[in-house]
Parts: C-alpha cells; structure tokens; sequence
C-alpha cells in the first residue's frame, strides 16, 4: 500500500509503547546520553493541545456551509441561537436569494430563509428551520482580543464542504480596530479584526473564534490585490461587538443602513481630529457642534486619526444615538449625538438591488488613507445573481414576506407583534376609546391638566389652555411652544395603545437601540402618522413604554417624552410622571397624580371600528 | 497512526513539512523537541497568547511613507528602529526616491526621515529622524534562526494601519535557511545572501523593511520586497539575516557607507571629471530625482571599454551612493582628472562594477 510505504520511514516515531521505547533508544543513541533521554512530551503540552481539540471539535458544531439552493454560490455561517438564528455575509446571502441550503458538521442539511440584512457593514441574518436544539456559538468580546491572541476561523474555503465537514484554519490576531474602506458607499469593514489564519473564497460569513471558542467575528474580506483571490495572511472579520449592535435591528428583517454624523472630520498636522465640514440640518450641529471643533472622544473612545472616527461610526445603526467630546477655544463639551443614515431609503435599495455598489470597483492606486481612489480589498466571491427559478422550500414561503424596504417583512411582524404583546401584557388599553384625562403638577410651575381623545388633544397649563384637533398632518402640531410638540406626542402614545400597530397608521419594528442615562438596549416600535414619524422605547425586561420620541419634521429635534414611576392601577400599568424634553432643554416635568378613562361617546362618524365603545363607564 | 499524529504529538507545526525525516535525524530532532517541549509547556500553562511580546516589539516598527503611488507601486513600506537616536533600517526601493519621507512611529508621531545611506546589494537602506530615547533593536546582536525556527512578522502590509495604529503582526517559521543565488534568473533580486525562507505569506506589498522577530521578540531579520518566481509565477515570502545586514549598518552609522551629499568641506579639484568625459549620457535630469540611467555611451570612449552600456542604472561613484543625475555630476565634480572612478552600475538585477578615467 501506498500509505504504509509512505510511513515506513517514520515508523520509528509511532507513538505506541514499543514505539517509544525505540525513540528512547535512538535518541540516547544520537545524542550519546546514555539513560539520560526522556521522550515523554511534557504533560502541559498534551493538555494545551487537547484542549485545543476540544475546543475546535466543538466550534465546528454550529459552523454552517451555506449553499444557495440552484447550487451555483455560497460560502459560510454561523448559528448564534438554539433555534436557528445564524450570521452569515450579505454578500453570501446576496448570492442566494431568499433561501439557502446549510450544512452542518453533523451532516444535517437544513433550510434557511433570510432574515435582515446590513449591506454596508456586510452582514446578514438568516434562520434555519427544523429543530430547537441547534448547536449553536457564544459571544465572545472582541474589544478585549489583543494582536498576538490564537485565533481559529471555521468555514467552507472553496465550498469545500460538500459534506458539510468545515475546515479549521489557525493563526494570530494580527491586527485590531482595524478600517478597511467600503466599495462606494457598502461593504464598509469599520474597526474589524485583522487574522492571518487563512481566509479563503468561501470562508465569507463563517466564525472567527477565540481559543475558548468563543465567536469574536464573522470572517469576509482578506486583501487579495495582485496575488490572485486566494489567502495572503491577510483576512478581515467583522468584531462581534460590531454585530451586537445590529443584531436586534437585523431581526426586524429591514434593510437596514450604517450612520453617520453629518460632518466631515480631518487630521490636522499636530496629530488633532477636527470638523472639516459639517451639514447644518445634521443633529451634531444642533448639539453645537461647528466647523473646526477638536473631536476628541465618540462613542465612548478616543479619537486620535480619522481611521479611528471612522471605526467608531462604523459600528453604529443609523438611528442610535452616541456620545460625542469636542474641544472648542479650550472649552471641553459633551453631547449626545442622534445618527442618522448614510443613505436616503431609495438610495440604499437601488444599491443593494445592484444598480451599481455591489460590484468590485476597479482599482486606481492611491496614497493610503486618501479615501476613494485607494485599492480596496475585495470582498470574497459570491455567486453572481440571485438564483432564479429555484423553488422556494414550503418552510421558508411560510416565513417570508416580500415588502419594500425589508429583507424579509415576516420578521417584522413577528417581532412588531412581541414587542406589542409585551406592551399590552402590562395592561389592555384598546377597550378605552373615550376621552383620557391625566392630571397632576407641572413641577415649578402649578397645576396641569391633559385630555386626549380620538381627535385631539387639549393641556390646561399654568401658561394657558391649548388645544390641538388632529386633521390629516400633524407636521405643524408644535404646541405647547417649545415642547416641541406634547400635545401631538401624547395623541400619538393614546393613539397606539388604543388602535394598536395594525390600525394605527404605519407602524414597523426597528429592532434594539441604546437609550441615554440607561444600560443595555431597549426595543423599540417606529410609526408614522399624519406625516409625522415617532419612535416608541420599550423597556424589554419589563415591557414598560420608556418613551416616545416624535420627530415634527426630520431636519429637526424630536419631542421627548420620558414615562417613568409606573403604578398599577386596576390592573393597568401607568406612568406617574412623565418628562418632556426638546432640543438641548427640559420643557418640564410632570407629576400624574391621576389618570382617569371617560367611556367612549357613541360617535357614529368615528373613522376606525369602535371596540369596546358601549361598554359602559370605564375605570376610575 | 502516522505523520500527522507525530505533527499533533510535539505541536510543532514545521514537521508537516518534513518529507524527508529520516530515522537517523528523526531522533536528534527529537531531542531537539523534547528540549523545547519544556519550554512550550511553560507557554502553554502561561499564557499562550503573543500578546505581550508583541506590545514590547511594537514601538520599534515604523510606517514609511514616500514616492510612488501610481502603477500598482505603492507609496509605503515598513521599517524599524535600530537606534535610541532615531535610526530606521528599512528596504532600499523606489519608496526613498524622494526628498520627502515620512517617518511615523508606533505612538502616531510624524518625522522626516533623512536617508542617511543606502547599499543596494543588501537592499537595505538607513533612515535618520530628528528624535531621542526611542525603543530600539539592537541589531549587533541578532538572535539566531535555524529551519524550524518560530517567528513573528511585523510591517506594514497593504498599509492597514496608519497613524498610532499599530503594524500587523503574522506568525509562521522558518522553511528553509538557504541562498537566494542558486535560483539567479528565477528571482530578481541583486541580493546574493542568505535568506530565512518563511511558511507564512510575509512578503505583501508595504512589507519590505518590516522586522522579523522569533517568539522571544527577539530581531532576526529584515523582511525584503516581494519576489516572484518568474517561472511559476509564486511569490517568496523571506527575511534577509540581520546578521548579514549589521557590518553595512555599521559602516552606514559610522559614515564610511555614505549617501551622496558630499562633504562641505570637500574642496573640487581644478580640473574636475564630469560625465562626457568619461563618455557617459545619462537621461534627460526632469525630475526632482532622476534616476541616473545611462541615456547613451559615447563610440570610443572608455565607458565604451569598460562595458557600460545604455539603461544601466549608476548606483554609487566610489562606493557612495548616487540617487540622481544631479548627486552624479556633483559627485564627478569631486574626482580629478587623473583619478580613475569606480562605477557601480544596475544592469536587470545584477550589479556591476567598472573602473575607468578620462577617455583617450
């Protein structure tokens, strides 16, 4: 045999007793140390390299080996849940279409509908279907993984996998908070980790895991240039800290878009950040910031280049909000900047159905750090279209639904759903159509009194009494003056507790946000009404509304309305105060010290259905 | 079982590559694994991440930033101190044909780097920045690598980082310890020395100049520039010893070995040479630094006769290196008429030395 011939040689280094003990004697042998020899390999090393095993035996389980269903494309994956939730590249599921084949180590082979996507940042969730068990990988933190850490990626290089068996490559960290420039505007590599364990076409979308075998990225891009598109040491993986961030907005199944700050930052000669242009209608000008302002924190980091900004922006969905120190004329100011989206909506979808953007652009050489111009390294391959004519699996039709603007809609509504139910868990609002009468102290200032309704909203306030009939727009609705908009904002809070998401206009899942003054992410409801777009903030442990933030007109600050000291009263959970902020002032704070539910008037002109609307008296 | 069990059991990734392990040397390189286990025992107990080696090397490497830019040459490369006072060792390339290179060091500091001098022959060149108390190798004492050797790769690539951000760092082992000579017409490359051939894709554009440590973070080498195999088409990822660097290094710090800029105090001859004479046309001098190519050889003239031919580039006169046609005439304009010169001349990738005087 061919084999045993090959061995012959090395057959005096087997490793069985008789082995051994021949090594013993061959080595006392050569190096003339007479009984001094001792081949046992030391203890520390086996153990070091068993764990090793295990650890890499165990991180193959949830590695995926995506395929799209004609065949013709795929790459890598991974599931992060127990019921099938997994992250892969967009530009691997972009090669599918809207399901996929995965195959795991185990040899099963499951099918997989997309379910959000984040093009710019290149990634992509999908879930599969048929168990509730699956393997599934752990979060690691990559914001604590050093350059010179053991690192491993698991994947599908050349789609070897066709059964399903990944491959294992082992390397260094060789880099971290890395920038690798975007193609146009997607595919956008902000503060990724930099491997040399080998990233080949096909390991796109796969783990990069810790030696705990802990997920610390998803493996996608490598710098290729003129060596051919295979492996140069050189391979990038988004950090998994970057993909919590998106990973609630990527289950609400939308499209969604990066942030960005509305100025332009650039590095001066003695090593300083400053504002080189900045859009006035942006937030960061409302907050103050101006043309030549020193950054020198964002996002809770420090800023020292340009590349480091743009790592910092690069791990932010457009819509959160995150922290931002400048230096003017010596003076040190912090604020919290509101983000808003690289793209406009019809913008990203023209790029993300292809008009350009996907496409590998040609490469003019460039001085480093010059922005466009500069070789970018490429994306690893993908199939070229979506398959077509492939059938869609009955599972996935069940799970999929086709809307503008989303990956996937269904997951939209399914989550939109949950965070509803969590809502009304904490109480039944829809039966209380009548009028709603909230009364209690302005603080600082005296009595105040709000009733809201079907069509309006009215305060008795220590200034005076307003009152707002709601007509088609609410874009003017500002009053009370400088709340920014109460009065419409609390019609809206009625509104949604009342009609619920279906019946109250649009209303849509954002997926999990940051919320200032508060750890961890809230989830939150985004909805639009009388031309007006607000945002609902739900606390997920409890299912409390946090907030509501109503935007009048989106070149301007929202109306905030901060519900806090919840009480329940008859078996309804009610806020007990409630905090208007607009702009970079508090209008007040409010103490409800009673909250009362007129029955509904049997108004046959009401335009939507009247549940509940001759029960009789409500409540208090 | 076979020879992967025998890779797993002394987790040293080179054996993979050992074809030909014979039983006589199969058993002295066992001792040698044994010996060492002890050590990796120790790192594997410990702490098995590069982590802190790598942050102690770190401050020494630096990003060089100078011409190029267009035709798939990139304007940067790496670099690393070899002195307190702002010494950089880096490759001798097209990036340093400049009068404006930029030094920036591991921390984000900017400084012009002065090209203190250069030897063509080892491809290194040596950078001078206006600083003190630098972190620093010290190059007169290289550590030793062998096949098997384990090292670290720092530079540059791809130019990834820029600023205070750090330089990527790549780990693999010595393939092979062996001279690059045996395989003239293969690699282009006027380098004749050693070389530590690597196992990992070291040698990427931006690398040249980079360092290359051992596990310990300890210097052996200088990465070099990229080279393909002009009959496979494979790139060579190597590093040159830092022992066949240091006696240039030293001769380059200690002024014998030194760039072009001549000498104040030098005083011209009355009757200086200059290039007609000895029957040599360089190119039209266009740019700020034209390289000095050989345009024409004047019929007849002892140019003629010492073989030198057109395109061949000058690189020292007397042994100090020239970067231009003006250093050239500057540097001719200090030799007399009745001396002979020393021209030391790129013709493809091979050197050639001539002497010759004023033409008959």
């Amino acid at each position: 045999m061919t084999h045993a011939a090959a061995c012959r040689g090395l057959d005096a280094l087997r490793i069985g007793k008789t082995g051994r003990r021949v090594l013993v004697l061959l080595t006392a042998v050569a190096g003339g140390l007479a009984g001094a020899a001792h081949a046992e390999v030391d203890p520390a090393v086996m153990k070091a390299e068993a764990e090793r095993i295990a650890v890499m035996a165990r991180a193959r389980e949830p590695a995926l080996a995506i395929f799209s269903n004609g065949g013709q494309g795929g790459g890598s994956g991974v599931v992060i849940s127990p019921d099938g939730y997994a992250l892969s590249n967009f530009h691997v599921t972009k090669g599918c279409g809207e399901a996929m084949k995965c195959g795991m180590a185990h040899g099963g082979l499951y099918d997989a509908v997309i379910v959000g996507i984040d093009p710019v940042g290149d990634l992509a969730l999908i879930k599969l279907f048929g168990r509730d068990d699956f393997p599934f990988a752990e979060f690691g933190d990559s914001d604590a993984v050093n350059v010179g850490d053991w690192a491993f990626c698991v994947g599908n290089p050349f789609l070897l996998a066709t059964d399903f068996q990944p491959t294992v490559t082992y390397g260094i960290i060789s880099g971290v908070h890395r920038y690798q420039y975007p193609a146009g505007t997607l595919l956008e590599y902000a503060d990724c980790l930099q491997t040399d364990a080998s990233i080949n076409p096909g390991n796109s979308g796969g783990p990069l895991f810790d030696m705990h075998g802990r997920l610390i990225g998803i493996n996608g891009r490598g710098s290729f240039e003129k060596r051919g598109r295979v492996n140069v040491g050189v391979g990038y993986a988004i950090s998994i800290n970057q993909i919590k961030n998106f990973l609630g907005c990527l289950k609400s199944g939308r499209i969604l878009d990066h942030a960005t700050l509305g100025a332009r930052l650039a590095s001066q000669e003695d090593g300083s950040v400053i504002v080189a242009d900045i859009l006035e209608d942006s937030d960061a000008y409302r907050r103050g910031l101006r043309y030549g302002d020193e950054v020198v924190r964002f996002g809770g980091r420090p800023i020292r280049t340009v590349n480091a900004f743009k790592n910092v922006l690069g791990i932010y969905p457009k819509g959160w909000q995150a922290p931002l120190t400048y230096i003017r004329k010596g003076k040190t100011h912090e604020t919290l900047v509101r983000l808003s989206g690289v793209h406009g909506a019809q913008e990203l979808l023209d790029k993300v159905s292809g008009k350009g953007g996907m496409q590998p652009p040609e490469q003019p050489p460039g001085k480093p750090g010059d922005g466009p111009g500069k070789k970018l390294p490429f994306p690893l391959p993908q199939a070229k279209e979506a398959p077509t004519g492939a059938e869609m699996p009955e599972v996935v039709k069940q799970h999929f639904e086709a809307r503008r603007g989303f990956a996937n809609y269904y997951f939209n509504k399914l989550n939109r759903t949950r965070v509803w139910n969590m809502l009304t868990s904490r109480g039944d609002f829809t039966p209380l159509r009548g009028q709603w009468e909230l009364k209690g102290q302005l603080l600082g200032a005296g009595e105040a009194e709000f009733q809201i309704t079907d069509q309006s909203a009215a305060c008795v306030l220590p200034g005076g009494e307003l009152k707002l009939a709601v007509g088609d727009s609410l874009t003017a609705a500002s009053d009370p003056p400088a709340s920014g908009g109460l009065l419409a904002a609390l019609y809206l809070w009625r509104r949604l507790l009342v009609m619920g998401p279906e019946k109250f206009g649009a209303v849509e899942y954002y997926g999990t946000a940051p919320m200032a003054g508060r750890p961890g992410l809230i989830e939150m409801l985004t909805a639009t009404y009388g031309g007006v777009d607000c945002q609902f903030l739900v606390e997920p442990s409890s299912g409390r509304l946090l907030a509501i933030e109503m935007f009048l007109r989106p070149d301007d600050d929202p109306c905030e309305l901060y519900f806090a000291d919840y009480r329940e009263v008859d078996g309804r959970d009610l806020p007990g105060r409630l905090e208007v902020h607009y702009g970079n002032n508090t209008y007040g704070i409010f103490k409800l010290t009673e909250v009362s539910f007129q029955p509904a008037a049997a108004d046959p002109s009401q335009k939507e259905g009247q549940p509940g609307a001759d029960n009789g008296p409500e409540d208090e | 079982m076979n020879e992967a069990t025998i890779t797993s059991m002394n987790a040293r990734p080179y054996t993979r590559r050992g074809s030909e392990i014979r039983p006589a040397v199969a058993a002295a390189l066992l001792l040698a694994v044994t010996a060492f286990s002890h050590l990796l025992g120790a790192r594997a107990e410990a702490s098995p991440s590069f982590a802190p080696i790598i942050r102690d090397v770190q401050p020494k490497i630096v990003k060089i930033y100078g011409a190029g830019g267009f035709r798939g040459l990139e304007p940067y490369q790496s670099g690393f101190l070899i002195s307190g006072e702002g010494h950089v060792l880096t490759a001798w390339s097209y990036v340093l044909d400049t009068d404006f290179i930029t030094v920036t060091l591991n921390d984000g500091r900017k400084f012009e780097g002065k090209l203190l001098g250069a030897d063509p022959r080892l491809e290194l060149a040596v950078l001078k920045i206006d600083a003190a108390e630098l972190p620093h190798f010290k190059l007169s004492q290289p550590a030793g690598a062998e096949t098997g050797t384990r090292v670290l790769a720092f530079s540059n690539l791809f130019g990834v980082a820029t600023g205070d951000e750090p330089a990527s760092v790549l780990h693999g082992s010595v393939a092979a310890t062996t001279r690059l000579e045996a395989r003239r017409g293969v690699f282009e490359t006027p380098y004749r020395g050693p070389v530590y051939v690597l196992d990992a894709m070291t040698n990427n554009p931006g690398a040249a100049g980079g360092a290359l440590t051992d596990w310990q973070g300890r210097l052996l080498g200088m990465l070099g520039k990229e080279l393909r195999n002009a009959s496979n088409g494979a790139w060579l990822n190597y590093a040159i010893p830092a022992a066949e660097l240091a006696p240039t290094v030293d001769q380059i710090l200690t002024g014998k070995f030194v760039a072009s800029s001549v000498d104040e105090d030098d005083r011209k001859p009355e009757r200086a040479l200059n290039a007609g004479l000895i029957g040599l046309t360089l190119v039209p001098d266009v740019l700020d630094r034209t390289p000095p190519y050989v345009d024409r050889v004047l019929p007849g003239s002892s140019a003629e006769k010492a073989g030198l031919r057109p395109d061949d580039l000058v690189l020292f006169v007397n042994n100090r290196l020239v970067q231009s046609c003006q250093s050239l005439e500057a540097d001719l304009e200090h030799i007399d008429q009745a001396d002979k010169v020393k021209l030391t001349v790129l013709r493809g990738q091979e050197l050639i030395e001539v002497e010759l005087g004023v033409s008959d």
